[in-house]
């Protein structure tokens, strides 16, 4: 095995990452052995959507790829190792544990620093920069504290007014403090937009309550009693107090290593390369934000990505070089629609500038052209740059068609549709092409975004190209034939949000009137429960009310699961999980007479198997009678809210965990949904509710409760994302009231929340809008449609049971109502019984015939 | 499959008022289970209640609905929808119906005479 070559990369960040996953991807002989030395004590990590650290992700939600690569014997991955010495003789580096690594290649990957000017006071506690997870960590621990301490927001200055610190005052205002960005050039985001851009760049971010000083030179930070960050001093004689300031005034080449080996060094910093990554160094090579390629250092994902590919198809024998760098950017920041790309300053010789703008709509947008005004050649997007993911791909191609359909708001002028060229790139983080993009879907039988994700990684990083990704898909899977309309079923044309508003907007009640006005033939099991349970989400009439009890799903028809012989489970409702003695023994009492199995659900509940359609009006008589209610084990609606023991016995509760679970348990049961519900309370932050992995789940803390949505568990797991921080129990109900209508009413057919949450528009921040600041002017009627629920609510089982028409349907045989099902065969395990196997059946062994178990109450 | 092979088959099962539309029940005919459906339109229909993929005597607790002009049932427990008028399985879910079963379900005719219903077992399509 001694042919196998060592290769060493310094630097374990994005780019790093990305070349050691293209060379295990493509080095299918296995030439090389690659180590990564990582200066951070973890894997690789999304640096660019490191601001979502501070909505409730955790350090592991910013894993980058599949951590399987980190397993793979050809690579090895040494955190906290930063390296300190290259031996260019020896071909070895030397980490600061002393360990030396031989290396037959060297890849150079050590990205860049937060640079902060020097300047009085940018050493005190309270002055962050914000580069890696541990920077905003601390940052996240100091605003956290500081807010403790001083019982008012904590004031933030972000000094520079570039992307980054646009994401940082982002930041700040989400960890509850007040943010002020101070910048020194006299707009926001300079090296991006031009004046009319930065302009209408200024209304917007002001719009999200941010302070905008432009033109303004920071002169010092000052220290406050204690010796902390307390003031800043301008230049022009200014001041501003200030808590905390966070640095975003550039980055660094973290060149030092090339430095002292004596490898060239760009003008601006950087390790010099060639065009396919090589420094003077033949056995050296640099990617990323290190390298000085073609003169210069770009701080940007996508070409260091590029590089990367580059460094591993030149080791592997491969031709490639750097195409040049796409500068385009797109702001990550809610609410604020910005993205440049191409010349957007329009350098090109002859290049012809379009503008629109409406100052009232805070809307600014330019097209930069060629002389003959057909060809794009950049832009940029101020306050609506819902065409930047079709347009920047179209750089250096013909645009087809009026210009101005691309400037004019949406639907003023016929939107000009244009077939992206195979080689246009798309996804610019991954390099992705719309030819490759299309290919998932004609060679891979990628059949849906997700898929398509999966296959090629477009839109994997920061996710901007995504709509343009998703049309593509759309329209190849549309060229194949295959369907991907979102109506429901044959039978209706529309989605299930657009059925919802339908049926809510013409009050029609009943499904024959539905399906005659809106739809066609007669339904089918898709449509047919979907209709019944928007009519319950709706009115919250009884499941079997009017024409309804054809509509449900096996299970909501009888108020039962079906199990696999065809009887039924029965689960009574246990609220958050705490029971009474009483109850318990009742549970066990109806199961000896029935002969039922019983079971603890995972739930927090009992469950008893192996009820005939005929026992089931009995069983639930005596539950019902004994103050016991339906579960909905069987709904797409609430099922359980599963709680912790809480303050009342934990010695380190510090909220009524189960006092809470049972007050939502009581106010969301029997809401009818897209798909099924679950909550989950915790007492304290050890959350022994596993709250977060529920579609809702509140976790107490000290000062009240965090409201976490969109988790669950089953195929594809998802942790809960945090929506509200430190609230009271009144708030936590209307957020969980707002969130959980808004979702009822949009959602898909059998959409969770955790996929509905991500497919939604905007994600999470948007619905945050519509449910926190009423972006949609819908909040009082999503109140008033739950304070409707919990009104209006009863408890389906006792209705039946007073019904002696909807009682008839629990009948075995319409000619034979007291012949219990003869089809029916257990046989006895663990002291209680099951189904009989085929196998079983047909050997004859000794079967328990249900009937002889049963004891009528 | 079962089949009862009696001379005698007509049978009376219930009063059509008994059944609700689109609401299915079974009936017990000898020791042959069967699925007996009224239609919004008014059509009676009768299949047998073993549902071939899962073994178990469920099919009149399924949902009723259409494809194309075909009046259909739904299994209750793998979704698979068979046709009221012929029995033919035309959605299998890509699953195998249980050794020694035929995807298709037995249709049988029922007569509606005087506002009652009855079922022929012998004239098994
Ligand atoms: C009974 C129970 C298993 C048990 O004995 O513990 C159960 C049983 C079934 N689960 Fe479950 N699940 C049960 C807890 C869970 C849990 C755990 C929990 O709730 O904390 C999960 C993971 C958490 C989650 O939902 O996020 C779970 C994830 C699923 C899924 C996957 C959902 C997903 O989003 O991927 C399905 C399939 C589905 O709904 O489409 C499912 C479907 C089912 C079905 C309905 C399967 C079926 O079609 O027959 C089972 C119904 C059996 C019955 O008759 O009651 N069950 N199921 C549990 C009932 C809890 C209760 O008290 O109501
Ligand atoms: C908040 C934020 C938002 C961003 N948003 C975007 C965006 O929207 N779009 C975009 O294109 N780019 C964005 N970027 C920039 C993007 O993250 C970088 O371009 C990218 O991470 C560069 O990758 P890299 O591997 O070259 O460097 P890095 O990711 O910085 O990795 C370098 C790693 O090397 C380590 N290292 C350094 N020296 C040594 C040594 N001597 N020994 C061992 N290890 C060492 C460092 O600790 C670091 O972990 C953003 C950056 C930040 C901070
Ligand atoms: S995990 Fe599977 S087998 Fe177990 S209860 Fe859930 S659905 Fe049924
Ligand atoms: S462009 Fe960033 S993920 Fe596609």
């Amino acid at each position: 095995m001694t042919d196998i070559q060592q290769i060493v990369v310094v630097g374990g960040g994005m780019v790093a990452h990305r070349f050691a996953e293209a060379m295990r991807d493509r080095d299918a002989e296995g030439r090389y052995a690659v180590t990564v030395l990582a200066e951070e004590p973890r894997a690789p990590y999304d640096r660019v959507a490191l601001t979502s650290y501070f909505t409730g992700r955790d350090p592991e939600d910013l894993a980058l790829g599949d951590p399987a690569l980190w397993e793979d014997p050809r690579v090895r991955l040494e955190r906290d190792a930063r390296v300190e010495g290259i031996d260019r003789e020896a071909r070895t580096v030397t980490d600061k544990h002393g360990r030396t690594y031989p290396y037959d290649h060297l890849v150079l990957a050590t990205g860049s620093y937060a640079w902060s000017p020097p300047m009085e006071g940018a050493e005190l506690p309270g002055v962050f920069v914000y580069r890696t997870i541990d920077d905003v960590a601390a940052l996240r621990i100091y605003v956290e504290q500081r807010a403790k301490e001083l019982r008012r927001p904590v004031r933030g200055a972000v000094i520079g007014g570039g992307l980054l610190g646009l994401e940082a005052a982002g930041a700040l205002q989400e960890l509850g403090a007040t943010s002020t960005v101070i910048q020194f050039a006299d707009r926001l985001m300079n090296l991006q937009v031009d004046e009319g851009g930065g302009q209408a760049l200024s209304r917007l971010i002001e719009n999200l309550g941010v302070t905008v000083r432009c033109s303004t030179a920071t002169k010092a930070i000052k220290p406050d009693k204690a010796g902390r960050a307390g003031r800043l001093t301008f230049a022009d004689g200014g001041e501003q107090l200030v808590d905390v300031v966070v640095f975003a005034t550039g980055v660094r080449p973290r060149d030092e290593l090339g430095r002292s080996a004596g490898l060239g060094i760009g003008e601006r910093g950087g390790v010099v390369v060639d065009d396919t990554c090589l420094t003077e160094d033949p056995a050296i090579s640099a990617i990323g934000e290190v390298a000085c390629i073609q003169g210069a250092c770009i701080g940007l994902i996508a070409p260091g990505n590029t590089m990367a590919e580059i460094a591993v198809d030149r080791l592997l024998g491969g031709q490639s070089t750097f195409p040049g760098a796409d500068t385009s950017a797109k702001l990550k920041l809610l609410g604020v629609d910005v993205a440049s790309f191409g010349d957007a300053f329009a350098t090109t010789p002859g290049a012809l500038e379009l503008t629109y703008a409406d100052p009232v709509a805070g809307v600014y947008k330019k097209l930069v052209v060629t002389d003959d005004a057909r060809t794009l050649l950049g832009g940029i997007l101020v306050g609506d740059a819902s065409a930047y993911a079709s347009l920047r791909p179209l750089v250096g191609s013909e645009l087809g068609g009026d210009p101005a359909g691309w400037l004019l708001p949406e639907g003023s002028v016929e939107g000009p549709n244009i077939e992206l060229p195979d080689a246009a790139g798309v996804c610019s983080c991954n390099n992705v092409s719309a030819g490759a993009i299309r290919g998932a879907v004609t060679e891979h039988g990628c059949t849906d975004l997700a898929g398509v994700k999966a296959c090629t990684k477009a839109g994997t990083s920061c996710g901007s190209c995504l709509p343009l990704v998703k049309k593509i898909v759309g329209d190849e899977l549309e060229k194949s034939g295959i369907e991907i309309s979102n109506a429901l079923c044959e039978h209706f044309g529309m989605s299930r949000a657009q059925l919802f508003s339908a049926i809510q907007v013409s009050a029609l009640r009943t499904f024959s009137e539905i399906i005659e006005r809106f739809g066609t033939g007669r339904g089918c099991d898709l449509c047919k429960p979907a209709i019944g349970s928007i009519l319950a989400s709706l009115y919250n009439e009884h499941v079997l009310a009017q024409d309804r009890a054809a509509l449900q799903d096996t299970n909501d028809r009888v108020m039962a699961n079906m199990q696999k012989d065809g009887t039924y489970s029965v689960v009574p409702r246990v609220p958050g999980g705490e029971i009474l003695p009483e109850h318990l023994i009742l549970i066990g009492q109806i199961a000896q007479d029935y002969g039922l199995y019983t079971k603890i659900t995972g739930g927090q509940r009992i469950d008893m198997f192996g009820a005939r359609l005929d026992q089931l009006p009995g069983i639930w008589k005596r539950l019902v009678d004994a103050g016991m209610e339906s579960g909905h084990a069987y709904g797409k609606s609430l099922r359980t809210v599963k709680s912790c023991v809480g303050s009342d016995w934990c010695r380190y509760g510090v909220q009524d965990s189960v006092g809470m679970a049972i007050a939502l348990e009581l106010r969301y049961r029997g809401l009818r949904s897209p798909h099924k519900i679950k909550l989950g309370v915790s007492g304290c932050a050890r959350e022994c509710a596993e709250a977060r992995g529920k579609d809702v789940g509140v976790i107490a803390t000290d000062n009240g409760w965090n409201v976490y949505v969109g988790g669950n568990g089953g195929f594809t797991p998802r942790h809960a994302q945090l929506l509200v921080e430190d609230v009271d129990d009144a708030t936590v109900f209307q957020v969980i009231d707002r969130y959980l209508m808004y979702y009822i009413r949009t959602a898909d057919r059998l959409q969770r929340t955790a996929p509905w949450q991500e497919e939604h528009e905007g994600g999470l921040e948007a619905i945050r809008q519509v449910i926190m600041e009423d972006s949609l002017g819908i909040c009082a009627d999503l109140d008033e449609h739950m304070a409707r629920h919990i009104d209006t609510y009863e408890d389906e089982w006792a209705a039946v049971l007073n019904d002696p028409e909807r009682l008839k349907q629990f009948t075995s045989f319409v000619n034979a109502p007291d012949q219990p099902d003869p089809s029916l065969a257990y046989v006895e395990q663990r002291g209680q019984r099951r189904p009989a196997t085929p196998a079983e059946r047909a050997s004859g062994a000794v079967l328990i015939a249900p009937s002889t178990l049963e004891v009528r109450s | 499959m079962t089949t009862a092979a009696s001379a005698v088959t007509t049978q009376y099962l219930c009063d059509y008022d008994r059944l609700t539309p689109e609401l299915g029940v079974a009936a017990l005919v000898g020791d042959v289970q069967v699925a007996i459906f009224r239609l919004a339109d008014g059509s009676i229909h009768a299949v047998q209640n073993l549902c071939p993929f899962s073994g178990a005597y469920v099919l009149s607790r399924g949902i009723t609905g259409s494809r194309g002009d075909v009046p259909t049932i739904a299994s209750p427990l793998y979704k698979q929808v068979f046709s009221l008028l012929t029995g033919e399985c035309l959605a299998t879910m890509d699953k195998a119906p249980r050794p020694g079963m035929s995807p298709d379900l037995a249709v049988y005719p029922l007569t509606l005479d005087n506002g009652q219903v009855f079922i022929d077992l012998a004239g098994t399509e």
